[in-house]
Formats: structure tokens, sequence, C-alpha cells
């Protein structure tokens, strides 16, 4: 790619927010009918850099130019207005409507002073028609599905004025064929001479579809790549921030059986929901760990949901000791000695403003139903004994649980779910956004945890911590499981080459 | 041979034919019913409701509610009757003081909803109290209106055949609904306050004007409700501060009736001018037969159950549909260019 002439160039952009370098000096250029894959791991800055440039976010430092001209866009109206235009991950547009009117709200055509419906429109058509796209403009934009939904909102975006496009994760719930939809417009409109910064975390959508790649790392640049002649492993290498030499030492082997006298607790065959996980198998042995590694959206928190019956799978079956069981919601999987620390412990785990007390035995509680209250005696002893058990810290159990720190609140939930003396707990990211400290602490918890005979599945961004922690890893990507490994097999740049390359 | 309607369409068909059952089955058992006489008192005797109904249809479309509508009536007319009787202030004047009022008050509870992230609910019944208050503080006695120039103006109306005239208030009701027809459907403002009610956040992201478009849209529902109250008092020439209560419950009846979501994005004018015509046509009715009034209420209850039902089992039509509708991409003609 010539450097020369960029439509849209940002340098050394600095944002920080209270205790995070979201963005540490980093450059970015987008040239004239080019998609520019935009990667890195959670927390790696990328949707800093895009609400930078889009006006939503100000930067602390750095200065933007667009086709030459230095801008300063305040808001994502004005930057629309200076020729960048935005597609969410959600579609943003209003489902009451029709297509017509979601393409020209706001700024409809109107003659002496009173909207133009025809003219509306057939300029809808026209604008439809330019993605080679026809559709009942008249109609509800809820009538269409959420791939034309995002395609209708491409439309608004790209009228006459926008020189680039940015879609941010535009096919996170999309199907294969809305996704080849999808790109056949970005192909078309990159003909047109449109750049497009292409916001995803599927790694075949970026090989597919992308003519560069700009990686970030914890608010760096760490790469920027010509897709064609760069490799999967450098990618992920990349955006992991591992040394490429660390990987050079083959690809991974397939695993091994396991080891004998294994007693299995649960066993998955097929298991599927359409949007969320391609059919898998999978088994658990008692009193073992089971790491699921992949990369951020590759299926490892569905596989979780769907295990705990948070979401219905749509065929397969899972059998718990031998007998097939239907686990149709959380209460059916508690009921089954299941155990679900959530991702995202801010949202779905803790009460904030409940104690540590409170927290900890509401899942007991609920388990024995509302009408068999557990005495302030036990509650006390429970609480104090998981206080002392987990190490969490804390001067009293009656605390606020939304004042302990995020490690602490992460242990007095993985205390909840252990009051229920549960056989199989599964752990989402339990050790997100916690020091190091705090989570050597966890994954030493869930060693001794399986000690015990409890059978963990273990998911983590973290590679090191899944190989720690695990004896078998099953390897996610794009919603596929791939492969497994066991044993001496599990290592990072193992899981990292086959997450890369491994067969599907 | 296509008479296929349109789904977002259905809910506004099934209450006009909802309405046209009605009429027709009353007016076979009452041949009178069929009447022109009876068919302008249908106007005449609701039009200050369906002129509120108007502007509550605006702010239930953007999701909101407007409570303060059925106390406005007995404020405005407390003050209008107030004003010609004790001060002898020309009507005119007083309609001109009485809508700005009205406006003020809208556009207040507007903000306090739009700056304040206030609940409508909440902020429109404190509207309501306060309201109500004020039309006890200035009289708590009903004042009769002698005033000869609002005798004349309530006098007016355009006749129609012997004795039979569409009279100021239906006059104005129906000015009102072409008015608000035309804002909903032909100004950009109108499209806005369906936008809102949709999907607050896309409007927001879409760069659509949120704020101003609820103030207004509480300005123009306080506005209307003044005026309303002005007809109410055409209608019953005395300023009662006990008049209009309960009056927002039916005005939100006739809105539901006719279609409108109470969650927003969703609703018709037209179908609002159908549910005010059937709510006429049921409590006339009731006064043709000798069956108390509470069955209007009985009968109000079950219909807007029913709509509500109704839409219900449409909207979930249109999810099941959802995906149906036909689209054609086409092959981009060589615009196919692989990677760098």
């Amino acid at each position: 790619m010539p450097e020369a002439d960029p439509i849209l160039s940002m340098r050394r952009i600095s944002k920080s927010f209270p205790g995070v370098h979201a963005l540490d000096k980093v450059d970015f250029a987008l040239q004239r009918g080019e998609v520019r894959a935009l990667m890195g791991e959670n927390g790696a800055g990328k949707s800093t850099l895009i609400k930078v440039m889009t006006g939503v976010e100000e930067r602390d430092e750095g200065r933007i130019f667009l086709d030459g001209r230095e801008i300063d866009p305040h808001s994502p109206h004005e930057a629309q207005e200076l020729g960048i235009s935005t597609v969410y991950q959600e579609v943003n547009l209003i489902p009451t409507l029709t297509v017509a009117e979601n393409i020209f709200l706001g700024r409809q055509p109107t003659s002496m002073g009173s909207l133009d419906w025809k003219k509306m429109n057939s300029s809808a058509v026209a604008a439809l028609d330019r993605l080679n796209l026809e559709l009942n403009v008249k109609r509800l934009l809820s009538d269409y599905s959420l791939a034309v939904q995002q395609m209708v909102a491409i439309a608004r975006a790209v009228d006459v004025s926008a020189k680039m496009l940015i879609l941010d994760e535009p096919t996170s719930s999309l199907s294969v064929e809305e996704v080849e939809q999808l790109f056949a417009v970005m192909r078309m409109l990159k003909a047109e001479g449109l750049g497009i910064v292409f916001v995803t975390h599927f790694l075949d959508q970026v090989f597919d579809i992308s003519d560069t790649i700009t990686v970030l790392r914890g608010g760096q640049l760490v790469g920027n790549f010509v897709t064609a002649s760069t490799t999967r492993v450098q990618l992920i290498a990349t955006m992991m921030g591992k040394e490429l030499k660390e990987l050079e030492r083959g690809p991974a082997r397939v695993a091994s059986p396991d080891a004998p006298g294994a007693e299995s607790l649960i066993e998955i065959k097929g298991l599927a929901r359409k949007g969320s996980i391609e059919p898998f198998d999978l088994r658990l042995n008692k009193g073992e760990v089971l790491g699921l590694a992949g990369l951020l959206g590759a299926g490892r928190t569905e596989i979780a949901n769907l295990l705990f019956g948070i979401d219905k799978a749509e065929q397969g079956n899972v059998s718990i000791e031998g007998e097939e069981t239907n686990i149709s919601s959380p209460r059916k999987a508690i009921a089954e000695g299941f155990a679900l620390c959530p991702e995202d412990r801010k949202s779905a785990g803790i009460i904030g403003d409940l104690s540590i007390r409170e927290n900890i035995f509401l899942a007991l509680q609920a388990s024995k139903g509302w009408f068999r209250l557990i005495s302030r005696k036990t509650q006390q002893e429970i609480a104090e004994r998981y206080i002392t058990m987990l190490s969490i810290s804390t001067p009293d159990a009656d605390k606020k649980i939304k004042e302990l720190s995020g490690g602490n609140q992460q242990k007095a939930i993985v205390a909840r779910w252990l009051a229920l003396h549960p056989r199989f707990l599964i752990l989402d990211e339990p050790t997100r956004g916690i020091d190091v400290g705090a989570k050597m602490e966890i994954q030493n918890l869930i060693l001794s945890l399986s000690r015990e005979g409890i059978s963990i599945l273990f998911i983590s961004s973290e590679l090191s911590e899944v190989v720690r922690c695990s004896q078998r890893v099953a390897v996610l990507r794009d919603h596929v499981k791939i492969g497994e490994m066991s044993g001496d097999q599990i290592d990072e740049s193992a899981i990292m080459h086959y997450i890369a390359e491994g067969a599907r | 041979m296509k008479l296929r309607v349109d789904k977002k369409y259905m809910p506004i068909v099934a209450t006009i034919a909802v309405a046209v059952l009605l009429y027709c089955m009353i007016g076979f058992i009452y041949p009178k019913f069929f009447s022109l006489r009876v068919f302008v008192n249908f106007f005449r005797d609701n039009a200050f409701l369906g002129v509120i109904a108007v502007g509550m249809t605006l702010v239930i479309i953007t999701g909101g509610i407007d409570l303060s509508v059925g106390s406005m009536i007995a404020f405005v007319g407390v003050f209008c009757a107030y004003l010609m009787e004790k001060t002898k202030l020309n009507p005119l004047l007083v309609f001109v003081l009485a809508l700005s009022a009205g406006s003020l008050i809208g556009f207040l509870m507007g903000a306090l909803i739009h700056f304040f992230k206030a609940p409508p609910f909440i902020v429109t019944l404190a509207g309501m109290f306060f309201c109500r208050g004020v039309a006890n503080m200035i009289s708590l006695e009903s004042i009769p209106i002698y005033n000869p120039t609002f005798n004349a103006i309530m006098r007016f109306g355009i006749p129609l055949r012997h004795f039979i005239m569409v009279p100021t208030t239906v006059l104005i009701f129906l000015a009102v609904m072409l008015v608000f027809l035309y804002i909903a459907h032909f100004t950009r403002f109108g499209r806005d306050v369906y936008a809102i009610g949709g999907s607050p956040q896309s409007a927001l992201l879409m760069g659509l004007r949120i704020g101003r478009t609820k103030l207004l849209v509480y300005t123009l529902s306080g506005f209307l409700s003044a005026l309303g109250g002005i007809v109410y008092i055409l209608n019953v020439p005395a300023g009662n501060s006990l008049a209009g209560v309960g009056t927002e419950l039916d005005a939100i009846a006739c809105v539901v009736i006719g279609g409108t979501l109470l969650t927003g994005g969703v609703g018709y004018l037209a179908g609002t001018f159908v549910g005010v015509l059937i709510q006429a046509i049921i409590k006339t009715f009731l006064t043709f037969s000798s069956l108390s009034s509470w069955w209007t209420e009985i009968a109000i209850g079950v219909l807007i159950m029913i709509f509500i039902l109704l839409q219900r089992s449409f909207s979930q039509l249109s999810v099941l549909s959802r995906a149906h509708a036909q689209v054609k991409l086409r092959k981009p003609g060589g615009a196919e260019t692989g990677g760098a």
C-alpha cells in the first residue's frame, strides 16, 4: 500500500481515563479504497480509537487529518458532516419506522415546507441501489432481518458526502450468509474509493475482507500488516503480545486419550445454538479443570450459557453421570449441582449494596426456597467460613460488597456458589480486571477446589492462566470447537497455533 | 383483486371495524340512532375529549404520558370564568391567557421530564394535583358565564339542516385534528416524535433533537388540554373546579383503542379520532337505553382489554413474518477486487 494521500490520518493520539491509559500515542491511517481491519483483545483501545475518530470522546493529545485538512470533531453528528460515518454493532435505527424514513430521518426531503414522501421513497430506493440492494422501502424496518437492517444503516451512513465508513463489529450477530451479503456491499463501496475501518474479532473475516490490519494492545499500536502477506499466527501473537520465536515450535498435536480411571461427570454430544455455537462434543471428568481457550467472541461464554441453561440449546444433548438431562433453566442447572460465576461480575454477579454475608448466602437461600429462612447465625457462620477459606480480605462480613476490591468481590461470588456445594463450577473470566496477586490466589483456589472433586470449566482470555490451571483444554475459534489438548500437550504456543491454523 | 391490508395499519382497521359494527348494531335497536342530530352530538359532546386526546396521542407516541389534562380542564374553566365574570376581561384575551398558561405548564412539565430525567408519570401526576389545586384556589364554587361575546361564540355554528348545526366546539376539534394530522405525518418534528418513541437511544445517535422535540410535545399537550378546557366551557358555560375528573383516563383510553402503543413509537391520530367516536357511541347508547352510566365504564374497560390483546397478537405476528420480507442483492458487477 502506498502511504501517500490517505483519507484519514491520525497522529500520536493519546487518551486516558482515570487510572487507565486507553490510548498511548497511536498513529492510524486509512487509504482510499481500502478495508483496514482494526484488531485487539478486550481493553486494547479499539473502541476508544473509534470514539476519538467519531467525536464521541475528546482526545487528550494528537492530531487528526481528513483529506489532508486538520479536523476536530466533537460529536458523531459533526463527524458525519465531515464525511466520517459509523455503523455500530447494535443497529441504531428505529424499528417502528419504514426503511425509507430510517435512511432519511432528520434530513428528509421537503417541498414547500412539508415532507415529500414520494421523493424520500425514491431517494431511498436510489440509496439502496448504490449498495446493489433492492427492498420495499415503505415497509417497516423491523420486517427485515438484522443483516438487512445493518445494510440500511450503512445506506444511511454512506450518503453522498461520506469519505470513510467505520463498521464497529457489524458481524457479531449475523449468520454466515448474512456476513457474505455484508461483505459484498463492503467490496462495492471499496471499489467506489471509500475507505473502510472494520472492527471485528473474527479472524476468518479479517482474512476474507481486509487489505490491511492494524493491531492495538494495551492502548498502544503494536503492528500494521498487509493482510495478504501475514499469517494468522503472526497476527495472534501480536494481539496477545507474544514473541513470534516463542511460537516457532511447530503446530499443535492432537489430544491424547484421558488418564485411566477418570470418571466422567458431564458428557455433551452435538450441543448447538444458531448464532452462538456450532455443534460440539465435550466431556468433563470428576475433579477436572477443563479450560476453554479462544479469542474474544470465539464462543466461550456461549458454551457457559448453554450449559447453565441461560440460553437454550437447539440441538444436541447433555448427560450427567450417564443420564440424559435437559437443562432448560438456571434453576434446573442449580438443582443438578451446577454453578456459574458470570463474565461480568458488576452487572450479573454481585449486588453492590448488599453485604458480603448477604451476597454469599443468596444462592443458598434461593435453593432452599424463600420460606425456609436461613437463620442469621447460620448465615454468619457460612459467610465467615468462606471468608477465611478463600481469604477474602475484609474487616467483617457485613461490609457492603461494592466496597471490596475486584479480586475480593470475585472470591465472594465464588463463595456464593461454593456454599451450595456444587459438583460442577463454571468460571467465566474470573480474573478479569483484578490485580496480579489476586489472580494467583484465584488460580490456586481453582486447583484446590478441583482436588476436592469439583469439576471446573475455566474460561479465560489469558492463555498462561488456562495453561497453568487446566488438565485439558478445548480450543474454540469463530463459534466452533476446533480441538482439544490435554496433559503435556498444553502450552501457550501450541494453543495459539491451534487457534490460528488448527483443523475445523 | 388486492384487498390485503398492510399489517402496520391492522390496529386502526380493527378500530374502524369496531366503530362501524357498534354504530350499526345500536342503530338496529334504536333507529333514531342513525339520525344526523345524534351524529353531530357525538362530536359536540366529546369535542373537548377529542382535542385533549390529540395531544395525548403525541405524548404517548414519544413513550410518555400526560395525566394533567383532566385537571387542566377544571383549571382553564375556572380561570376563564373568573376573568370574564369577575374582572370583565375580553373573552378573546382571556382565551389567549388561558392557552398561554396551559402551554407554560406543559412546557415546565416537559422541562422536568427532559432535563431532570424525571418519569413523565410522576411529573404529570404532580401537574394534575397542581392544576386541580389552583382551580380550587380560584373558586370553590361553580362560576356561571354570562358574558355576551362568549355567548355569541358559543351559539355560533354552521347550519347543516333545520335546527341542526355544527357548533364552534366541533369546528375547533376538526381543525385541531386536521392540523395535527399534517404535523404528525408531514413535518420533521412529527417524524421525530415517532422516532423518539421507537428508540430513544437510536434517535440520539441519529442526531435528532430529542430535547427540543420532547419539550414541544409536552407544551403542545398543555396547549391542547387548555384548548380542551375552553371547548368544555363552550359546551357547559360555567367554570367548575370539579370538571374533567378522570378525563385524562378517558383520553388515554381513546388513544389506546385507536391503536397507539403505550410503549411508544407506534400510533395514529386517525385511530384516536375513531377511538373518540367509539366512546361517543357507547355513551350515547347508554343515554338511549336506560342502563346506568357505569356500563360505559364497563364497556370501555372490556374494549381496551380486547384491543390490547389484539395489538399483542399483531405484534407477535409481525415478529413471525420478519425476515420473510423480500430482499434482492445483485451481484456487484466487476467490483470485486481481491486483497492487497
